[in-house]
């Protein structure tokens, strides 16, 4: 089985000129450290939250390890405590929340928009350095001994009584934070004023709105956890008594402040996911997306409502019942743009001659374990249930349907996709099918047995746990040994594609979309002449007839 | 086709070709000077956006605490010099002025006057960072920075002293998030300052001017709201 199911697009590789492209035009290090080419800072990005995701995958595995047994036999309770705060940490701030825009984001959107670059070159690599800066604190306090407050660094725990290194955590977070600002900045910018002749706003792809989305999330949500942060800082510097209660201050408007950034940071994680899989989705399907509007307008709602609801995270902090009952009511709310989305997708499924390309695989994935990260997440919406499984491994599950079961799922998806695009190469077929296959098995078997043992009571964040949960614990270990074979492999057969990888021509996929319309890999500008854009969002008959158009010219 | 952009409008002939390719200060990846000064207006508008968000989130955090504690806060006040605010707000409001008189001298080409009014900017904006230097000295001596230095005692009123410090640690904590960015802006004015004398700035190509002014207006602005917040409601 190979990828010629499809047909290559019916127009050839142009002349020598596109022989030149963003990876052979400049040699050298330095070249690619100084670079301001947002595809050569995308590569940048995707070797650097890689490496992060190995560290993240690190300790969760070493967790595993740990809850194979009910004793805490393998690490003391410290060590764990430290465990599950670094991988948290390390996953949200250094892999999921920069992986999908900063990596295919920064790639594709500016080639999607047919501009040269993003608006702001230097910004962009000066948002790389950043989030370097912001890592190199993330390592250090690995290095050193690690911290121990959980992801959300809840006071007064972090500013009082930690012995470990929160300061230099959230000095990371903090920086970390501006390098994602400052890319959403970007791109916002760039799909305001960058976009092709004839590319209008519902000719955009859907990729485009979801970014656009995310990134007016990230700018105002980013700014408020850097100022949290920074009072956290000062608490701790200090001890003085902001969100101390034992010196005046107020403990639970930390967690309000908090989750005023980290419930829309969700957000920031997934809709990314959402924006590949509605490309990945035309794609596979040949079809225009049902509901095309419905879907671009879902993503602005979910980013509105995505404001709305960051106190359900506070319903046993001593929040008033009445104001409880108001995010309860406004949590349900954010389910209906998220439905309407798979709904579509769905939809667009329907009587589709679909190929079952990897990125495909992804995509079924995502549609099937986001449903069930969303549903859960309505269950904890509720009010009643989730004062009866707050802090169980209930919740661990639902988050990870929707982060790992959602968002990496749809940036192997996306990864696989634009593969070709990126590197010039195919990638092999069948060791990616089977890698998905691994993916999704393995995931299911991680996380699944997480949503009963916490249904049935067994807390989150405990090194050792009552002698009944083993079953489910055991399944979930060996789960995650699956997973991370599913996650190693895909290092394995694209490193090996790089070099001997059969040759993608412009279109691989046949797909529609100004990306599809420059060669593989792209020259450094993008295009050879600035496109103009006649054809509707997917419409594929008449994308194919103004590349014919541009061919015979 | 693209439409114009309110900068072609305004300016008519900056987008042509021929013209517009050779200017010096055009980015590759932007078609003409007119792309290029709304992308970085539009830039600089979102950071605003950012940083109101940023400041917000502090403002927020303060009217939490003055409600908790309004008799603290009140007492907190009183420590402040209003007359040595008011110098400041006036200073400040000042060097909005000058700030937009650079910006106004630049369109027109008067190469003098910008960087004059850039150096009255920076000399304003570095006036009212040394007189709040000034304060912090005093409250410092008085026992007011919070944590260990935290020295003072109302009185009057012993219940207080905490909620006093918890006044203090925003006080310090807000004018120095403010002053930090007074700072940074005298940095780029420094920089501008350079460019403005080598004659850089002209009606076709002013954006770093407008946008440093976006910038120090909006700085300008939080202090208009802090002046009062920290100094005269009691």
């Amino acid at each position: 089985m190979t990828s010629t199911t499809i047909d290559d697009a019916p127009f050839i590789e142009p002349s020598a000129t596109a022989k030149r492209n963003y990876l052979n035009d400049e040699y050298g290090v330095l070249s690619w450290l100084l670079t301001r080419d947002h595809k050569r800072i995308a590569i940048l990005y995707a070797i650097s939250v890689t490496i992060f995701f190995f560290v993240g995958g690190i300790f969760a595995f070493l967790m595993r390890l740990e809850l194979l047994t009910p004793e805490g036999d393998l690490f003391t309770s410290d060590t764990y405590n430290k465990l599950f705060t670094l991988h948290g940490i390390v996953m949200i701030f250094f892999f999921l929340i920069p992986a999908i825009p900063a990596v295919i984001g920064n790639f594709i959107l500016p080639i999607m928009l047919g501009a040269k670059d993003l608006a702001f070159p230097k910004l962009n690599l000066m948002s790389w350095y950043i989030y370097i800066i912001g890592g190199t604190f993330g390592v250090i306090v690995i290095i050193t001994g690690g911290v121990d407050t959980g992801w959300t660094f809840y006071t007064p725990f972090s500013t009082q009584y930690s012995n470990t290194h929160v300061f230099l955590t959230t000095l990371g977070a903090f920086i970390t934070g501006f390098s994602s600002i400052l890319t959403g900045l970007n791109f916002l910018v760039t799909i305001h004023r960058m976009r092709a002749p004839g590319l209008t706003w519902f000719r955009l792809p859907l990729f485009v709105w979801s970014i656009y989305a995310t990134s007016v999330v990230i700018m105002l949500a980013t700014p408020v956890l850097a100022i949290t942060l920074v009072l956290l800082m000062v608490e701790r510097v200090l001890h003085v008594g902001i969100f101390d209660p034992a010196l005046g201050g107020d403990p639970v408007l930390y967690q309000h402040m908090f989750w005023f950034y980290s419930h829309p940071a969700v957000y920031i994680m997934i809709l990314p996911g959402m924006a590949v899989i509605s490309e990945c989705v035309a794609a596979f399907t040949r079809k225009k997306i049902f509901g095309y509007k419905f879907v671009a307008f879902s993503s602005l709602a979910i980013a509105f409502l995505g404001f709305l609801v960051w106190a359900h995270h506070l319903f046993i902090a001593g929040i008033s019942i009445y104001s409880a009952m108001i995010f309860s009511f406004l949590t349900m709310l954010v389910a209906v743009p998220s439905a309407i989305k798979v709904f579509n997708w769905t939809a667009t499924l329907y009587k589709a001659s679909v190929s079952w390309q990897t990125p495909m695989l992804y995509v079924l994935g995502f549609i099937g374990l986001f449903t069930i990260g969303g549903v859960t997440g309505l269950f904890l919406g509720a009010l009643g249930i989730d004062v009866h499984v707050h802090d169980s491994y209930f919740v661990v599950a639902h988050f990870h349907y929707i982060m790992v079961g959602g968002t990496i799922m749809a940036y192997l998806a996306g990864i696989h996709y634009w593969w070709p695009k990126i590197t010039g190469r195919m990638y092999p077929e069948w060791w990616a099918r089977l890698s998905a296959l691994l993916v999704f098995v393995g995931f299911n078997l991680t996380f699944f047995p997480q949503f009963l043992v916490g249904y049935v009571g067994m807390p989150r964040r405990y090194h050792a746990y009552a002698p009944e949960f083993q079953v489910l614990n055991v399944l979930s270990t060996a789960g995650a040994t699956i997973l991370a074979a599913g996650y190693i492999l895909p290092m394995i057969y694209l490193g090996w594609s790089l070099k001997f990888g059969r040759k993608a021509g412009p279109n691989p996929w046949g797909a529609v979309g100004l990306e599809w319309a420059t060669s593989s890999p792209p020259p450094k500008e993008n295009f050879h002449e600035t496109p103009t854009v006649t054809w509707e969002a997917y419409d594929y008959p008449a994308f194919l007839k103004a590349m014919r158009e541009t061919q015979d010219a | 086709m693209r439409n114009p952009t309110l900068h072609e409008l305004q300016h008519p002939g900056t987008s042509d070709d021929a013209h517009a390719h050779h200017h010096p200060f055009l980015q590759h990846h932007f078609e003409d000077l007119g792309q290029q000064h709304e992308a970085s207006t539009l830039g600089m508008w979102f950071f605003v956006a950012q940083e109101i968000l940023f400041f917000g989130g502090i403002f927020m955090a303060y009217s939490v605490y003055r409600h908790m504690y309004p008799e603290a806060w009140s007492a907190g006040a009183h420590h402040q010099n209003w007359k040595i605010g008011l110098f400041n707000t006036i200073v400040l409001i000042g060097s909005s002025l000058t700030m937009a008189l650079a910006v106004w001298g630049a369109q027109g080409a008067k190469r003098k006057l910008t960087t004059v009014m850039l150096v009255l900017t920076l000399l304003l904006g570095m006036t009212f960072v040394g007189v709040k230097g000034f304060e912090y000295r005093e409250h410092i001596h008085e026992g007011l920075f919070p944590g260990s230095h935290f020295t003072y005692v109302d009185h009057a009123h012993p219940e207080l002293t905490r909620g006093v410090e918890l006044f203090m640690v925003f006080y310090f904590t807000m004018t120095g998030l403010h002053a930090l960015h007074m700072i940074i802006g005298a940095g780029l004015l420094i920089w501008f300052i350079k460019r403005a004398w080598r004659g850089d700035f002209g009606p076709e190509y002013y954006s770093p001017v407008e946008i440093m002014g976006l910038y120090w207006h909006f700085v300008d602005i939080v202090w208009i709201f802090l002046f009062p917040l920290l100094y005269l409601i009691h």
